[in-house]
């Protein structure tokens, strides 16, 4: 009965969780008729893949892809470079101030956007960065609170006696970094890089406020785009929706086993 | 570790501590500190002394910014009465809600990694993709929603364009991707030792009392770290409502972060809402701080209680 009763919750909530999904995907292959029918259609009689081929040249898609990869890609690899670099320092040495610092690192992660927001888009303007890729690329290489944390964590459970035994044979501490901690932290930073990725591929609010030309835009912005041409194509934002959905839930798949294990083996305990 | 030396080892890891190295490796973030963090910080507290337009001639203010926005702005207000409104909505609703898909895929029935996945791919998407989806659903016209609620009798109302439903709409979008908190709570509740339940049931424990005396307390500190991080984005919602109703209608939905954010970029008076940024900032900080005062009162930490019984 109890079971009965469990199977059924969870099968009528992920038909709850995955039915916009399934929607948009719908929407995207209809035709323009089918979209405006009422009853809606749930099954178009015919699918229209072309849809997406006409989203896609309807705006310059593919320079906003671009732009998109090379700030999703080189924001990444300075996101794992310096967190992970940055995580060995508190993780692995003693000195003074350490664990002022520390916290001060932790409490960073309390202040809202809003409030850097204003002064950022300053400093980038004095600089001359807005209009191009590097407010949202260069920030990265400085490492992120969040992450430092999480990869910090994960080296403390490391046996310093790994450590010890390299460097009896001679390792530097740089070496003990890159040759030994690098790769055992690989599943830390499967999920760091995988969660900066999403976040970077799907930031709207830092690209609208530092690009303004249509060149420099990324896929997000360049979605927004469609709602404000003379005639909203829901079609055509239906299929950038599915496009721009796609690498991060392919990530998600890959990665699924991380986060999982992550959100499993750390509980946030005191 | 088995193999203890016989002689304390002399702590050469301190000594090599003294040198430069540890700073080079956390440079980074200090550097980042500097001018991503700390620098804007207090260049926003300057801005906000000052009536700061985006060009143009600044001027020295002193508190005016923030007398205005006590005294002389309405909107202020209304715009924080709307976060708080939200806040009232999406916070608790948050919490109840992941914690319960989280006990109920804790009843590891068969495929309970399918539909863990399926709650927590929303979470994956979060942004424009999110907000689309969404008003597609929620359209007068040709929206599934209202022609689901067709079905049982119920006449829908236009979501997005009435000033009571507006901000329901955009809580019922935000709690889409509430896969972080659920993951959260499912890892709490897989770390309760199984033979705490088995000697309630052993005792005769009901199961909801089960719930109240052994699951909810052991999942607290989870409560707590949910509630502030729910706190926290609840004030800071801009993408989804800029997106979906764009403060509409008649500023319904104009959210404190969407003032602020139109202050400065569509209004260019960047000094006043940098003055507003502060509020927010000091409204985070306050409810945070008593959240955390009052959480003494409720959370129980295992750690903590096995120290104080040893202490008695």
């Amino acid at each position: 009965m109890r079971k009965t009763l469990g199977y059924s919750a969870l099968i009528f909530l992920t038909a709850l969780f995955a039915a916009p999904f399934v929607w948009t995907l719908i929407t995207a292959l209809k035709t323009e008729a089918e979209l405006y029918a009422y009853p809606p259609v749930f099954w178009p009689a015919e699918l229209k893949w072309e849809n997406f081929s006409n989203a896609w040249t309807a705006l310059p898609f593919t320079t906003f892809l671009k732009n998109s990869v090379i700030v999703v890609v080189l924001s990444t690899v300075g996101q794992l470079a310096s967190s992970s670099l940055v995580a060995y320092g508190f993780a692995r040495f003693h000195f003074r101030g350490r664990d002022p610092l520390f916290v001060l690192l932790l409490a960073t992660m309390m202040i809202p956007w809003d409030v850097k927001m204003i002064p950022l888009y300053m400093e980038f303007n004095l600089l001359g960065w807005i209009n191009t890729l590097k407010p949202l690329i260069v920030p990265a290489w400085f490492g992120e609170a969040f992450f430092i944390f999480l990869l910090r964590q994960y080296i403390m459970t490391i046996p310093m006696e790994i450590d010890e035994a390299a460097r009896m044979d001679g390792a530097n501490a740089w070496q003990i970094y890159w040759r030994i901690h690098l790769p055992l932290m690989a599943p830390a930073l499967v999920l760091v890089g995988t969660f900066h990725f999403m976040n970077a591929w799907n930031d709207y609010l830092g690209p609208l406020i530092y690009l303004n030309d249509q060149s420099t835009y990324t896929l997000p912005l360049g979605l927004a785009l469609f709602k404000g041409l003379h005639e909203v194509d829901y079609i055509s934002i239906a299929a950038i929706t599915v496009i721009l959905c796609l690498p991060p839930l392919a990530l998600f798949f890959y990665a699924q086993r991380y986060i999982m294990d992550n959100a499993l083996g750390s509980s946030v305990k005191g | 570790m088995a193999t203890a030396p016989a002689t304390p080892r002399p702590s050469r890891r301190k000594a090599r501590g003294a040198g430069i190295t540890p700073w080079l490796f956390i440079s980074p973030w200090i550097l980042g500190f500097l001018f991503f963090t700390l620098g804007p910080l207090v260049f926003s507290f300057v801005m906000s002394l000052h009536d700061w337009p985006i060009v143009g001639t600044r001027e020295f203010i002193g508190l005016e910014n923030y007398r205005t926005m006590l005294q002389d702005d309405p909107q202020f207000w209304k715009s924080l009465w709307i976060t708080v409104k939200f806040a009232g909505l999406f916070v608790p609703l948050n919490i109840v809600l992941s914690f319960l898909l989280a006990v109920l895929l804790n009843l590891n029935l068969r495929g309970t990694a399918i539909y863990r996945t399926a709650f927590y791919l929303p979470s994956v998407i979060s942004g424009v993709a999110l907000v689309t989806i969404w008003s597609w659903i929620y359209s007068n016209e040709y929206g599934l929603l209202n022609y689901l609620l067709s079905f049982v009798g119920i006449d829908g109302p236009n979501w997005l364009g009435d000033r009571t439903w507006g901000i329901v709409a955009i809580t019922v979008a935000s709690l889409w991707g509430l896969g972080g908190s659920m993951l959260i709570f499912l890892a709490g509740l897989q770390s309760i030792p199984k033979e705490l339940y088995e000697a309630a049931r052993v005792s005769g424990v009901p199961p909801w009392a089960q719930i109240i005396y052994i699951t909810l307390p052991m999942l607290s500190p989870m409560i707590l770290f949910t509630l502030i991080t729910s706190i926290i984005s609840a004030f800071q919602q801009l993408t989804i409502a800029l997106l979906l109703t764009d403060g509409g209608p008649v500023n319904s939905t104009y959210f404190f972060a969407m003032y602020i954010y139109k202050t400065a970029f569509r209004f260019h008076d960047m000094g006043y809402a940098a003055a507003m940024s502060w509020v927010m900032f000091l409204i985070i900080l306050i409810l945070s701080m008593l959240v955390m005062r009052w959480s003494a009162a409720w959370v129980y930490y295992e750690g903590q209680a096995r120290k104080d019984d040893a202490d008695a």
